[in-house]
């Protein structure tokens, strides 16, 4: 396989944003990673979208965002892993070049929210879990994730001031990333107090419904060095699955999806976790981010919650985990969410992260994890400074 | 979501009857049932009905609900434990959702799950219910 390069990002802009339709965010991220790469053509084009078809009404999103991005005739895909599609998205495009097939490939994101009702978007989501044996008994995403908190916090005595810590600590991050949705910091009390969705999960605990795309520029050593951007190594990329039930997985304590992808991209990358100097991960819910961490094997089970708590997790810690604000400040339009967390590791590692939300001392090696609904799938990359 | 009727049909043997499979080489039940045991790849199985009492893992209490349970909340899910082992997530009913707590011992009951509006089907299935009760 060819060494794999990110070279250019690109984001819309975060929120409700009614003026703007799906095609609208995904130009306007897509054009930006253009011009922020530098780059003159397009090989390939891969969208990762959850589901156009239940938020607009749209499917075929591959053709229509070639055309409306003035490239008709390329070779375009929509990918779709649930909430974890941008990551798959993106993993597609880093086999596209790595595979020899292309050498300049965008990977996007798109997500069109806001265009359904709350009831819409409820029931939208609700396809990322399994429809015969748990939305048809009245499961929702907080529920799903609720009750994997509420068996976490039995096994292994994680408290609401950890879940509480974890929302706090990514509005902090968010406040200063410009895209955010919610770019304020939010105490660990409000979250504590906020309304109750689905014990033990309040609405502060759970990430928004947003608008929104992501695109960055995949390529190769040669392309990425003619273009004289900042540019950053693809060292590793996985996928791993579950059962999509949360009731047949043997621990619903952990998501074994996102070990399984941690390991095997940590394998190709030829690095461990400790190697590791920060990480965007999927924290769909205070929860998520929680499990993720120890799933991922840099905490051990359970011991998560304590190091969020001890700010070993913040900017300035020893790890820190979501540096962009995470999907609970930034937001999480949820085809895009991937590919936005490769966007923020591509500027931490070239030093671009703006408002002083650059990760001290120059981190070198960074790792972003992408997951679809309870965890069913999660996708894992590695990402090394390179020029 | 709505459920078309053939959608719903298809499901009776598990949602009225809790027909399971069980795998000839492992032993292991699976519901709802499924072609290939994901630990042994065997395709050799035989129907067998689950047990109807279990303990719960976990729960959750919806006090947000999706469009077609919004008469029900504030109301509880859980996933139990059943007495052969195997795992399913249903409502839990017939009690104070405060009062519900992890190793509650349950019981599957014949209920109505959804009920949709103007022309859909009634869909019924199994509930959790205090096993006491």
């Amino acid at each position: 396989m060819r060494e794999v390069y990110v070279v250019g990002v690109g984001m819309s802009e975060w929120g409700e944003i009614w003026q703007k339709s799906i095609r609208d965010l995904f130009v306007d991220a897509a054009r930006a990673a253009i011009s922020n790469a530098g780059v003159d053509r397009l090989d390939s084009l891969y969208v990762g979208c959850m589901s156009g078809g239940l938020f607009v009404g749209q499917e075929h999103i591959g053709a229509l965002m070639a055309d409306y991005l003035g490239m008709r005739g390329l070779p375009a895909v929509r990918v779709e892993s649930a909430c974890a599609s941008g990551g798959m998205a993106f993993r597609q495009a880093f086999l596209e070049v790595a595979s020899g097939a292309s050498d300049v490939v965008m990977a996007s994101g798109v997500e069109k929210m806001t265009d359904v009702s709350g009831d819409g978007c409820t029931d939208a989501l609700a396809t990322a879990a399994d429809q015969e044996y748990e939305v048809f008994h009245g499961a929702t995403f907080p529920g799903l994730y609720a009750m994997m908190a509420h068996a976490h916090m039995a096994r292994y005595g994680t408290t609401r001031e950890m879940l509480s810590a974890v929302a706090a600590k990514n509005h902090r991050n968010g406040a200063k990333n410009p895209v955010a949705q919610y770019p304020f910091e939010i105490t660990a009390e409000a979250v504590s107090k906020s309304v109750m969705v689905a014990d033990p999960l309040r609405i502060l605990d759970c990430s928004p419904i947003t608008d929104g795309a992501a695109a960055v520029i995949v390529t190769t050593k040669e392309v990425a060095q003619k273009l004289k951007r900042p540019y950053i190594k693809v060292l590793g990329s996985a996928i791993g699955t579950d059962s999509i039930a949360l009731a047949q997985r043997a621990d619903i304590t952990t998501i074994k999806s996102a070990t399984i992808a941690t390991e095997k991209a940590l394998k190709m990358a030829g690095k461990a976790i400790g190697d590791i100097r920060f990480a965007e991960v999927h924290d769909c819910f205070t929860i998520a981010e929680i499990m993720v961490a120890e799933s991922i094997g840099k905490f051990a089970p359970g011991k998560a919650g304590e190091a969020i708590l001890s700010c070993e997790t913040s900017l300035e810690g020893k790890f820190p985990i979501n540096p962009s604000g995470g999907l609970k400040s930034k937001g999480h339009p949820v085809g895009a969410t991937g590919v936005a967390q490769i966007v923020e590791v591509y500027k931490q590692l070239t030093g671009q992260a703006e408002n002083g939300r650059q990760i001290p001392k120059s981190p070198t090696l960074g790792m972003a994890q992408n997951m679809g609904g309870s965890g069913a799938s999660s996708v894992v990359h590695v990402l090394e400074v390179a020029g | 979501m709505t459920m078309f009727s053939a959608r719903n049909w298809r499901e009776y043997p598990q949602r009225y009857r809790l027909e399971a499979v069980k795998f000839k080489k492992s032993g292991k039940t699976y519901f709802p049932p499924r072609q290939v045991d994901p630990e042994t790849g065997d395709t050799e199985r035989e129907m067998v009905v689950l047990p109807d009492t279990g303990k719960i893992l976990t729960y959750t209490v919806i006090r947000t609900p999706g469009p077609m349970f919004k008469d029900l909340a504030p109301y509880a899910l859980a996933i139990a434990e059943l007495t052969d082992g195997t795992r399913l997530m249903a409502q839990v009913t017939d009690c104070d959702v405060d009062a519900i707590k992890i190793g509650m011992e349950v019981r599957l009951e014949f209920r109505r799950v959804q009920s949709e509006g103007a022309s859909g089907v009634l869909s019924y299935g199994y509930k959790f219910v205090p096993k006491w009760y």
